[in-house]
């Protein structure tokens, strides 16, 4: 009934906390905020609320990209931020959000995976950015993207000696160069609305989450939801994502 | 009104030879604060009122719930509560039904909200309800939104000043279960809405009365 | 043992602190709005992050006791709590500490009041810096209270412990890893009952008892931290 209601609303173009269809809620970043990390960010949608932490490590890089350092994108949602949670290995939402991540940052080529390599075919800087959900309010997906993205953008490079990791110390900046939002756009009637709540989530089937780069290129896309999409909705629902993107980019130090 | 302290679990209550009642327990003769809360001394009786948790059904109690299931015999009915309801045929309808050839739906059907009564409760916690009493009933239209159990006396107010006021400021139908389900029916819910989340969110400020009133308008 | 460096120099610990000093404590409620209740706690660098669900409906329904409620726990180290990345998920060490954690909560609680449901208490590490499973307690501590669990009392922890040859309370992951000993340790504050006890490395009889007072002395500066916090979430505003 709490849904129907928020349907009601949306039918005469409202919604429950006010704001307009391509409003978000309030966005706030936190930097830095975990030492043990060579990055982090926490960000704040509304009462949503992600932390992303980034670690590096050596690895070995892929013999088909032998002087490329590598990417990895993890989520957990942990059962501390929602009663649907459960805890366990991640499931499905968990993993495909964690891809959508990873997507844009690496499809936008933001990070310069060819300037972290340490000896070609051996060894290469691994970047592992993990998700924590705190508070699941909605909108998980472009909370998690910035938190990341933000994260990516702080995290330092640590200094090596007799190739040991010299922890807490730094050589320099993790080359990043593109700043990838992603921003998910929501079919409701014949209105698109961004940035949904939790209830609004519930109802709404019709999603699409599209990631946009500086020069408002788009580097990734899923549709999400399990209503249909027309040509024309995917069209429009692009030109909101890249117009939302340029407002959330600014956002950021 | 009186600033009243707010007590944590384990802290010492008064007790000068009263009862001992909800959100409190006695040890070695002593009482403690059982939740957190506002300690209430009455003439007969030390109690704590909760500030916070989920609702916990107890025989007489007034409730809205939502039937989730049609079954053979009754209805299973979620009375946003750690317990699902039982509405036995018999407290459902008041004449006689051949359930061999009847399909209960009829009466209620999964998502129909019903204000009811709970009638009994077993030592662990086996819940049964009961609509063969006055001004229990289907609940037709309306909306229903949900809040803190233990702020429902908050809401209804002294002799239900604040409940009736918001009743009149907008225009709407209101009916309020004692496990934090509250349904709405009317033009002007939007308002009434607004106005009940102030109350749950804002239940300790001094004055409240005042800030629907004008926030209500008029 | 590993005695890496000395810990204490000119009477202090390498974070400037006495002994038997706590590092700053930080306590906040109601951070996760869609738990019943939920706590976050700082001792110095560490954060822990306590929710808690219930009490509520338990499935499977085998699980069901029809007597009390079950109280489960988990405790998890987020992978870049710590210098070398965690691999994510449950290991031995996160298995032990939650069962510990649970047994230091549950002679608090009034299970009995909830028969045939379930407790869900989850404790998320996010900055690991020594000290991390009582800091979990503290907040888990907290999150009953908020969430309006039946409890007999709160329950405060600490670590204490023998760094370079001196008692020291509170230990930083620098200390704790180049420790003669050290000692988790929980109680109910106002009963003085204690619920959590591990210790590990060697101590003499009296440095034992020693400890085991600096801990309790601790425990009630914790204590009087989380009654501030719990009070003054729900002060009445003029």
């Amino acid at each position: 009934m709490e849904e129907l209601y928020t349907l009601e609303l949306i039918e005469k173009g409202k919604r429950v906390d006010k704001r307009r269809f391509d409003e978000f809620r309030k966005v706030e970043i936190k930097e830095g905020i975990i030492k043990k990390a060579e990055g982090s960010a926490s960000v704040r949608i509304g009462e949503t609320e992600v932390t992303a932490g980034v670690k590096l490590d050596f690895g070995k890089p892929f013999p088909d990209s032998p002087e490329e350092g590598m990417l990895i994108v993890n989520a957990e949602f942990t059962p501390l931020a929602s009663p649907d949670f459960e805890s366990g290995p991640p499931g499905e939402d968990a993993v495909e959000l964690a891809r959508i991540v990873d997507r844009g940052i690496r499809e936008s080529n933001c990070i310069e995976l060819e300037k972290l390599c340490i000896a070609p075919a051996e060894k290469v800087w691994s970047v592992f950015v993990d998700i924590h959900i705190i508070n699941h309010q909605g909108n998980l997906l472009d909370a998690s993207a910035l938190a990341s993205l933000v994260a990516l953008l702080n995290t330092k490079i640590p200094k090596l000696e007799d190739d040991k990791i010299l922890r807490g110390e730094f050589e320099r900046n993790l080359p990043v160069v593109f700043k990838p939002i992603n921003i998910t756009v929501c079919k409701a009637g014949n209105s698109l609305l961004v940035d949904p709540s939790f209830e609004e989530e519930k109802i709404l089937g019709a999603k699409l989450s599209v990631c946009v780069r500086d020069d408002d290129r788009v580097c990734a896309l899923q549709k999400q939801g399990n209503k249909e999409l027309s040509l024309e909705d995917i069209e429009k629902m692009i030109d909101v994502a890249i117009e939302k993107s340029k407002e959330i980019r600014s956002l950021i130090r | 009104m009186e600033t009243r302290e707010v007590v944590l679990p384990g802290e010492l209550i008064e007790r000068k030879g009263r009862k001992i009642g909800k959100g409190v327990y006695a040890e070695n003769d002593r009482v403690f604060a059982k939740v957190l809360g506002i300690p209430r001394i009455d003439e007969d009786e030390v109690s704590v009122i909760p500030l916070s948790g989920v609702y916990i059904p107890s025989v007489g109690d007034r409730v809205i719930g939502i039937v989730t299931q049609v079954e053979i015999s009754g209805w299973s009915v979620d009375i946003n509560s750690p317990y699902t309801a039982f509405l036995p045929l018999s407290e459902g309808v008041d004449f006689f039904v051949d359930v061999t050839r009847t399909d209960l739906s009829r009466f209620f059907d999964v998502n129909d909200v019903i204000f009811c009564r709970i009638s009994r409760v077993t030592k662990s916690k086996i819940v049964q309800v009961s609509m063969r009493d006055l001004g229990s009933r289907k609940m037709r239209d309306g909306i229903i939104i949900k809040v803190t159990p233990s702020k429902v006396p908050r809401i209804i107010g002294k002799g239900g000043s604040m409940i009736n006021l918001i009743k009149n400021k907008t225009g709407c139908d209101i009916v309020i279960g004692q496990n934090g389900v509250i349904w709405i029916r009317g033009e002007r819910k939007d308002k009434a809405i607004e106005a009940i989340l102030t109350i749950e969110n804002e239940s300790h400020v001094i004055g409240l009365t005042e800030k629907i009133e004008k926030m209500l308008g008029g | 043992m590993k005695t890496r460096e000395k810990l204490i120099v000119d009477g202090k610990r390498l974070d400037g602190r006495l002994p038997e000093q706590l590092r700053t404590i930080e306590m906040k409620t109601g951070v996760v709005t869609r738990a019943n209740g939920s706590a976050l706690m700082k001792f110095g660098n560490t954060i822990a992050i306590a929710s808690v669900h219930g009490p509520r409906a338990l499935f499977p329904r085998h699980l069901q006791e029809s007597e009390t409620c079950l109280l489960r726990c988990r405790y998890n180290m987020a992978p870049f709590s710590v210098d070398e990345r965690k691999s994510p998920g449950p290991d031995r060490r996160s298995v032990e500490l939650s069962k510990v954690i649970r047994l230091a909560l549950e002679p608090t609680l009034f299970l009995e009041d909830f028969p045939r449901a379930t407790i869900d208490v989850y404790v998320e590490i996010l900055q690991a810096d020594g000290s991390t499973r009582v800091a979990g307690i503290n907040a888990a501590s907290l999150a009953l209270a908020d969430a309006g669990i039946p409890m007999r009392d709160l329950v405060a922890a600490c670590s204490v412990g023998k760094i370079s040859g001196t008692l020291v309370v509170d230990l930083t992951a620098d200390e704790d890893n180049n420790s003669e000993a050290d000692l988790a340790f929980a109680m109910l504050p106002s009963k003085k009952k204690i619920t959590l006890l591990q210790m590990d490395g060697i101590l003499t009889k009296e440095e034992l008892n020693k400890l085991l007072k600096l801990a309790k002395d601790s425990c009630e500066k914790v204590y009087e931290t989380q009654k501030k916090v719990l009070k003054e979430k729900y002060k009445r505003v003029e």
